[in-house]
C-alpha cells in the first residue's frame, strides 16, 4: 500500500466514522464508507487540504476505489 | 421590456450588451477561496471576438459546430459568445458524464471544434474510438498545467491571440439551429434536440420579463451550463440585461456559501436536491439555537409570512430575517429549482424566510420551461401555469382527469438530429408530446402525477433513459435476454420522486427460474460500474421470449404491459 492510499483511508474513515482497518485500496469507496457522490464530494475537500492539490469536482466521476483516488491525488501533486 | 421579437439571433442581442453596459461587470471567476479573474462588458466582448478570430482564423465557417465540454466558467460564456458571433452551432455537452459517453455524443454530433478542460480531454483520449472521432475535430484545451502543453497533440492549448484581427461579425437566421442539445442517448439512440434562435429568443423574451435583471444583480452558475436551465438563466438571461454571472470553480457546499457572501449573489438555479440539503442544514443551526431564541426567530418567520402573502418582498425580509439572509450573502432575490420534481415543502421552507422558489416544468425538447408557478401570492403545489406563448393540453385523460401532456409553442424544438422518426413520434401536427402525465386545476396549473414513458429522473436532475444503461448488462451469463424499465413504466405510479430502475430478465433453461448467485454477484459487480444514481435497484425474472420488432429491437411497451398482466410490483427482488 503506498502512503497516499493509507493517508487516505485513514482520512476518509475519520471523516464518515468508519473503521479504517476494515478497508483496503480496492474497495469501493461508496460502498466503504456508506455514502453517495453528494458526500463524496465533501471528502475532496479534506483531500485538497490534506495532500494540497486541486481536484475538480467532476473528477469523482470516474473514481470508483480508494486506489483510484490515490491515483488521482498522485497525478496531481 | 425585453422585446427581441425583431432580433435575428440571441448573439447580436449579446453584442448590443457589450456596447450598452460596456463598463460593467459581466463575468467574475472564483475558485476556492480566490478569484482567478473578472471581466467587464467591454472585456468580455475583446475576448469573445479573439476567440472568434481564433476560430475563423482555422477556417470556421457559419453554420458549423462547436462542442462545449467543460465545467462551470467564463471560458463558457466567452468561447460561446465568440462562437456565436461566427454565426456557429453549438453543442453544449455534460461534462459530469463518463469519457465513453462523451465521446460517443461528440461522434454523433460531428463537431469542427471542441472545447473541453484538460482532465476531461485527459480522461476522453484513453477512449479506443478517441483516434477515429478526434481525427476531424479541432480540440482546443483549457486548463492544461504548463508542462502538459507539449502532450495534448492532436489537440491545442486554449490560447487567444494577442488580437481580434481578421474576426469579421456574422449573425445566425431567426430560424436557424443555435444549439444541438442532448437530452439523452449517452449508450443509446442519441437524441439531439434542434434548438432555434427563434426558439431561444422566445423563451428569454418572456422570461427576461418575468425575472428581469438589472446592474448590481448577480447569477451564480451553478447548474451545469450545458443545462437549459443555466444556459438560459445563467448566460443568456444575465448578460442580456446587464447583470453578471458569478463561477466557482468548485461546488462544494462551503465554498457556495462563502461565494454567496462574497458576491452578493442575487439570482441562482438549483437543483431540488442541493435545495433539500440546504434546508436540512439550515434545519439543523436553527435547532441548535437556544430555546429563547428559536421562538424569536420563528415569530419572525411568521411575520414575514404574513408580510409577503401577496408577493416576495426582499428588502423586508432581509431587514426581518437578517441573520438567516446575511448566510446567503444578504442579497439573494430568487432560487430557480429545476431540472427534476421539486418538493413541495421544500420550496415552501424557503419561501417563508423570504426567499422565493420558481418552480417550473419543462423538457429540452421545449428550449427551458413551459410552466411556472406563481410567485404573487406564493404557489407551490403545482409546477404552475403556462407561460405566455405557450399552448397545453391533456389528452386521453382517465377518469381522475390525469392526461398526457402535450405543448405547443415558439419554444418547441425544430427536431432530433438526424432522427427523423423520433422527430415525428415526439411532434405531431406541431404538438409535442411530452410523455408526462399530469392533471389541471380550475386556475390552470398544472400538476405532473407521473410519467408515460420509460425514464426516470433523479433529484439530482438526471434523466436516466433505461435504455442507456442496457449495455452494461448486455453480456450476462446464464441469461437469454434482458431489458432495462423504469418500474413506474411496468407499473404506473402516481410519483414523481423516489423512482427505480429495474432490470428484467429471461433465464436461461437450466435454471429453472432460479436466479444462480454467480449471476446475482455478476449483475451487482456491473451494477457498482455505473454511477449511483444509474444503479439498478432490483431484478423481474420473466419466463418468456420478449417480444422484437423485424429489427430485432425489444417491443418495450408490449413487454411492459405483458408483465404488468403477470406481475405485481412485489415480483421484483432487490439486488
Amino acid at each position: 500500500m503506498n502512503a497516499t492510499v493509507t493517508t487516505l483511508i485513514e482520512l476518509a474513515a475519520k471523516r464518515f466514522d468508519a473503521d479504517a482497518s476494515a478497508i483496503r485500496p480496492d474497495h469501493d469507496l461508496f460502498d466503504a464508507l456508506g455514502i453517495d457522490s453528494f458526500a463524496a464530494a465533501e471528502l475532496l475537500s479534506d483531500v485538497e487540504d490534506k495532500f494540497d492539490v486541486e481536484i475538480p469536482d467532476y473528477e469523482l466521476q470516474d473514481i470508483k476505489t480508494f486506489a483510484a483516488l490515490a491515483d488521482c491525488i498522485d497525478r496531481r501533486r | 421590456m425585453l422585446d427581441l421579437s425583431r432580433l435575428s439571433c440571441i448573439g447580436v442581442c449579446l453584442r448590443d450588451a457589450t456596447v450598452a453596459y460596456k463598463d460593467r461587470v459581466a463575468l467574475i471567476e472564483a475558485n476556492r477561496h480566490r478569484e482567478n479573474a473578472r471581466w467587464t462588458y467591454a472585456e468580455y466582448r475583446r475576448d469573445a471576438e479573439r476567440f472568434a478570430a481564433l476560430l475563423q482564423s482555422r477556417g470556421f465557417a457559419a453554420g458549423d459546430r462547436i462542442a462545449l465540454l467543460m465545467q462551470n466558467q467564463a471560458r463558457w460564456l466567452i468561447s460561446a459568445t465568440g462562437a456565436m458571433w461566427s454565426a456557429a452551432v453549438l453543442v453544449p455537452l455534460d461534462y459530469k458524464l463518463t469519457a465513453p459517453e462523451q465521446v460517443s455524443l461528440l461522434a454523433h454530433a460531428n463537431p469542427k471544434v471542441l472545447v473541453t478542460d484538460y482532465a476531461i480531454w485527459q480522461r476522453m483520449r484513453r477512449d479506443e474510438r478517441a483516434a477515429a472521432v478526434f481525427e476531424n475535430i479541432q480540440v482546443f484545451v483549457v486548463g492544461a498545467p504548463e508542462n502538459a502543453r507539449d502532450t495534448l497533440a492532436p489537440a491545442h492549448a486554449y490560447e487567444l491571440p494577442e488580437s481580434a484581427e481578421g474576426f469579421t461579425y456574422k449573425e445566425s437566421a431567426r430560424d436557424d439551429v443555435a444549439c444541438i442539445v442532448y437530452s439523452s442517448g449517452t449508450g443509446g439512440t442519441p437524441k439531439g434536440c434542434l434548438l432555434t434562435q427563434k426558439n431561444y429568443l422566445s423563451q428569454a423574451e418572456v422570461l427576461g420579463n418575468l425575472y428581469p435583471m438589472a446592474e448590481g444583480d448577480r447569477y451564480f452558475s451553478v447548474l451545469p451550463t450545458n443545462h437549459a436551465i443555466d444556459f438560459m438563466c445563467g448566460f443568456c438571461l444575465p448578460l442580456m440585461m446587464g447583470g453578471a454571472v458569478v463561477h466557482q470553480m468548485t461546488l462544494r457546499s462551503e465554498y457556495l456559501a462563502a461565494t454567496m457572501q462574497r458576491y452578493g449573489i442575487t439570482h441562482i438555479a438549483l437543483v431540488p436536491r442541493l435545495l433539500k440539503a440546504l434546508k436540512e442544514k439550515l434545519e439543523e443551526k436553527l435547532d441548535d439555537l437556544p430555546g429563547w431564541k428559536r421562538a424569536i426567530i420563528d415569530r419572525l418567520i411568521d411575520v414575514n409570512e404574513m408580510a409577503t402573502l401577496r408577493g416576495p418582498n426582499h428588502k423586508l425580509s432581509s431587514k426581518l430575517l437578517k441573520p438567516i439572509h446575511d448566510g446567503f450573502g444578504g442579497k439573494l432575490r430568487l432560487i430557480f429549482a429545476g431540472g427534476a420534481f421539486c418538493d413541495r415543502a421544500v420550496s415552501e421552507f424557503f419561501n417563508r424566510l423570504g426567499f422565493p422558489v420558481v418552480i417550473g416544468y419543462g423538457l429540452t425538447e421545449a428550449c427551458t420551461v413551459l410552466t411556472l408557478n406563481d410567485l404573487k401570492p406564493f404557489r407551490a403545489d403545482s409546477v404552475g401555469a403556462p407561460i405566455e406563448g405557450v399552448e397545453l393540453e391533456l389528452r386521453d385523460k382517465n377518469a381522475a382527469g390525469i392526461g398526457e401532456v402535450w405543448v405547443r409553442s415558439p419554444t418547441v424544438m425544430k427536431g432530433y438530429l438526424d432522427e427523423p422518426e423520433l422527430t415525428e413520434e415526439a411532434i405531431v401536427d406541431g404538438w409535442l408530446r411530452t410523455g408526462d402525465l399530469g392533471t389541471m386545476d380550475a386556475a390552470g396549473h398544472l400538476t405532473l402525477v407521473g410519467r408515460a414513458k420509460n425514464m426516470i429522473v433523479t433529484e439530482g436532475g438526471k434523466n436516466i433513459y433505461p435504455e442507456d444503461i442496457e449495455a452494461v448488462f448486455g453480456d450476462l451469463d446464464d441469461c437469454e435476454e434482458s431489458c432495462v424499465f423504469a418500474a413506474n413504466y411496468i407499473w404506473p405510479a402516481q410519483t414523481m420522486v423516489g423512482e427505480k430502475l429495474v432490470l428484467v430478465l429471461r433465464l436461461t433453461r437450466e435454471q429453472k427460474g432460479e436466479v444462480p448467485e454467480k449471476l446475482l454477484a455478476s449483475l451487482r459487480r456491473h451494477n457498482r460500474k455505473l454511477a449511483d444514481f444509474k444503479r439498478l435497484s432490483g431484478i423481474v425474472v420473466w419466463s418468456e421470449e420478449f417480444p422484437r420488432t423485424a429489427s430485432l429491437k425489444v417491443k418495450r411497451q408490449v413487454l411492459a404491459t405483458e408483465i404488468r398482466g403477470a406481475l405485481t410490483k412485489d415480483a421484483v427482488q432487490p439486488l
